[in-house]
């Protein structure tokens, strides 16, 4: 498969190591030419030479989402820092290049729900973080 | 009628005086708080400290009964997306998008957030009014409609300099609205005789661009913006 990630932060540079190492073909864009290193960081070889390939641009140019791939993305992942560019660029490349399966990054769980209702498949790290904290809480089994 | 407007700058805050000195009521939301301090001395409770991206924010403001949504912070993906939730979430009948960068209006109309205001793109439209090299110039478009007004300028030589009105027989979906002429516009009538150098403003369905162009001004460049 190919998968475009957007955003390599902690989350986006790791998801996108994990796909190149299982074998699927992996771009990645981000405005901040530093993101390259986190993708070289503690690997044997450089992110292209594994195969990876990277862009720096913004997210919301169509321009720059073409460079990295985004017509024939089969997989595309949002997931720069900010909600609101992401919930943007995920409905962009559902609705314009019609990407098969398209992943968004919400931090906030109201509008992670909403947007989930809408059809785009949410991911909400806070979601979780509050779910794990309530489980957390609870008394220990006797 | 009751309007929110997001994003307190120089837009959003000239924009809320106009409404309010129209005796409208305004919330005004605004999501730095140092510019929050600084016009909540004026607005006083008219503006809330805030992210209106943020759903509870919206509801704070009391979005459930906005007749009207207007989004002018600084940032295309807020306006964007505080719009698209107004329109889609809470169901509000009428939303204004400010577009910051002109290459991201597609991205509004791809989202369905009409209208969409871009200052870049109406001084561009006031520049090819101003610039009559062009042959044709967009002055208005009626997306929903689907009608446009478009303005020619008759050039020498068009097949229909010296002709009546009524002896045009334009392509079906369009029609003469006004000329202008040594200055000042009227609404011609059937004998109105078309000479070069008239302004000319149609109406017509969108695509009959080039056609109607033929008519006019056969050398002129159709323009879009």
């Amino acid at each position: 498969m190919f998968v475009l990630i957007v955003g390599a932060g902690r989350v986006g540079s790791a998801v996108a190591k994990s796909a190149l190492s299982s074998g699927h073909e992996v771009s990645v864009l981000d405005e901040d030419p530093l993101s390259h290193e986190r993708l070289d960081a503690g690997q044997d070889k450089s992110w292209e030479d594994s195969g990876g390939q990277f862009t720096v641009g913004t997210a919301l140019e169509t321009e720059a989402l073409v460079h990295a791939g985004i017509d024939r993305a089969d997989v595309f992942i949002a997931s720069t820092a900010g909600d609101n560019t992401n919930l943007v660029i995920a409905q962009l490349a559902q609705r314009r290049f019609e990407v098969e399966k398209v992943i968004v990054r919400v931090m906030d769980p109201a509008r992670a729900s909403w947007y989930g209702e809408q059809g785009l498949h949410t991911i909400s790290p806070t979601k979780h973080a509050i779910e794990m904290f309530e489980m957390a809480l609870q008394p220990e089994p006797v | 009628m009751y309007a929110i407007i997001v994003g307190a700058g120089k837009v959003g805050s000239n924009l809320a005086r106009e409404l309010i000195g129209k005796e409208h009521e305004v919330t005004l939301i605004e999501s730095s708080r140092p510019r929050y301090l600084t016009i909540e001395e004026e607005f006083e409770h008219a503006v809330h400290y805030g992210d209106a991206t943020e759903l509870w924010v919206l509801e704070r403001a009391g979005i459930q009964r906005a007749d009207l949504v207007i989004a002018v912070t600084g940032d295309d993906e807020d306006n964007i997306l505080v719009c698209q939730v107004a329109k889609e979430k809470y169901l509000c009948d009428r939303i204004i998008a400010r577009v910051n960068n002109p290459r991201n209006h597609d991205h509004f109309r791809l989202l369905g957030i009409q209208p969409a205001v871009s200052a870049t793109d109406l001084i561009l439209r006031l520049i090819e009014h101003e610039v009559p090299r062009y042959g044709l110039v967009h002055l208005l478009a009626l997306e929903e409609e689907r009608l446009e007004i478009i303005e020619l300028e008759v050039s020498d030589g068009a097949p229909t300099v010296g002709e009546r009105v009524m002896d045009i027989s334009l392509p079906e979906g369009s029609l003469i609205i006004s000329v202008l002429r040594g200055g000042s516009g009227f609404v011609p009538k059937p004998d109105t005789v078309i000479e070069a150098g008239d302004e000319v403003l149609l109406v017509l369905d969108p695509g009959l661009e080039e056609a109607i162009t033929a008519y006019f001004a056969p050398n002129g460049q159709p323009i879009r913006i």
